[in-house]
C-alpha cells in the first residue's frame, strides 16, 4: 500500500510504465528488422544524396526510427551548412 | 473437415503445452472431436502434461516416415474417447520432418477431426515452421513480461508474413495483486502493445502445478480458476460470446475505477 500511495504522489514510476516503454523502444527495431550495418548504409546513401543539394554537417548528421502511435517513422535531423546553388 | 490451431509463443516455458491440454480437453468435453499434436520433436512433454506417458508406441515421426499408421499412433485420452493425441519423438530432432509433410499429416487429420490443435516447440527455426505450416489458424501465448512480450510480437510478425489468419493473444500467468499495485503490465497494455485480438486471460494459478504434477489438465478442475479461464476460452474458440473473466483480487475496487475512467475491459 505505501508503495501505491508513493506512486501515487509521483515518487516513483510503477514498474510496468518502465517495462511498457522499454518494449516500445526495443519493438520498434525488431519490427524494422534493420540491423546496425544496414542503417549505417542507409545513413551514408542518404547523405551522399543530399550532399548534392546541400553542404551537410556529417558529425551531426542522425537517422533513427521513432514510434508514433501504431506508424513507425525514419527520422533523420540533417544539419545544412549551406545550400548548394544549382541554377549557375 | 476440422480445422487445424497451432499454439505458440516465441519464447518457452510460457505455457504453450499446458494451453494446448487444457484446450483439448475443454474442447473435447465439450463434444468436439479432437487431436493433439506435439510438434516439439526431440523435447515431447504434452504426453506428461495429459498423464499419457505410459501409452506411447509410435510418434509423429514414425507416422510421417511411414513406419506406423496414424491411427496406430494417435494415443485415446483416459477420460474422453475423442480426444487424441500424437506425440512428438523423443530421440529425434526438429529436422526430422518438413513443413510439407506436416502439412499433409495435418489436412489428413483435419478429416477426421474436428479440433486439431498443434503444440509448437520455442523459437522460430525449423520446429516452429513445421508447427505452423499446416495450422488454418494461430494462437500466440506470452505472459506479462518484457521478454515473452518481445518474443511473441516477433512469433506476430512471422504469423502475419506467411497470411495465416491474423493471430490471436492468450495472456497465461497474469497476477491480479501485481497488477494492481502497477507493478505488472495488464490485459489493455499487452493488447496495446501487440495490437492482436484478445482470445483469453488465464490467472497465475497454483492450481496448474497440481494438475501438472497429476497429468490432469485443470480444465476439468471446477474449483480451478484457471480451469475456468481456459473453459472459457473453449466457449470462445467454438463461436460463443463469452466477456473476459475479471480479475480476481481486489476487483471490486479496480473495475469500478477502469469504468469511471472509461477503459473498456
Amino acid at each position: 500500500m505505501f508503495d501505491l500511495i508513493a506512486r501515487v504522489f509521483g515518487r516513483e514510476d510503477a514498474s510496468k510504465d518502465v517495462a511498457k516503454e522499454r518494449l516500445r523502444l526495443v519493438l520498434v527495431h525488431d519490427r524494422a528488422s534493420l540491423s546496425p550495418q544496414a542503417l549505417e548504409n542507409l545513413k551514408n546513401d542518404l547523405l551522399k544524396v543530399i550532399s548534392e543539394y546541400m553542404d551537410i554537417d556529417d558529425q551531426g548528421f542522425r537517422v533513427d526510427f521513432s514510434r508514433h502511435d501504431d506508424a513507425m517513422a525514419l527520422v533523420a535531423n540533417i544539419p545544412i551548412r549551406k545550400v548548394k546553388n544549382h541554377s549557375l | 473437415m476440422g480445422e487445424a490451431i497451432v499454439i505458440t509463443s516465441g519464447k518457452g516455458g510460457v505455457g504453450k503445452t499446458t494451453t494446448t491440454a487444457n484446450l483439448g480437453a475443454g474442447l473435447a468435453q465439450a463434444g468436439e472431436r479432437v487431436a493433439l499434436i506435439d510438434a516439439d520433436i526431440g523435447l515431447r512433454n504434452l504426453d506428461v502434461v495429459m498423464g499419457l506417458e505410459n501409452r506411447i508406441v509410435y510418434d509423429l515421426v514414425d507416422v510421417v516416415e511411414g513406419f506406423a499408421k496414424l491411427k496406430h499412433a494417435l494415443i485415446k485420452d483416459k477420460r474422453f474417447e475423442n480426444l487424441y493425441l500424437l506425440p512428438a519423438a523423443q530421440t529425434r530432432d526438429k529436422t526430422a520432418v518438413s513443413p510439407e509433410q506436416m502439412r499433409e499429416l495435418v489436412s489428413q487429420m483435419k478429416e477426421d477431426f474436428d479440433y486439431v490443435l498443434i503444440d509448437s516447440p520455442a523459437g522460430i527455426e525449423q520446429g516452429f515452421k513445421n508447427a505452423v505450416a499446416g495450422a488454418d489458424k494461430a494462437l500466440v501465448v506470452a505472459t506479462p513480461e518484457v521478454a515473452s512480450v518481445r518474443d511473441a510480437d516477433r512469433i506476430i510478425g512471422l504469423l502475419e508474413a506467411q497470411e495465416k489468419h491474423k493471430p490471436s493473444l492468450i495472456i497465461n500467468r497474469i497476477r491480479a495483486s501485481m497488477v494492481k499495485k502497477g507493478d505488472m503490465m495488464d490485459i489493455d497494455d499487452m493488447i496495446e502493445i501487440l495490437a492482436i485480438e484478445l482470445l483469453g486471460v488465464v490467472p497465475d494459478d497454483e492450481s496448474i502445478v497440481v494438475s501438472t504434477n497429476r497429468g490432469e489438465p485443470a480444465v476439468l478442475n471446477l474449483q480451478s480458476k484457471a480451469g475456468e479461464a481456459y473453459r472459457n476460452i473453449t466457449r470462445r474458440l467454438r463461436g460463443e460470446n463469452v466477456p473476459i473473466m475479471k480479475l480476481d483480487d481486489g476487483a471490486g475496487l479496480f473495475s469500478k475505477l477502469r469504468k469511471i475512467m472509461g477503459f473498456k475491459v
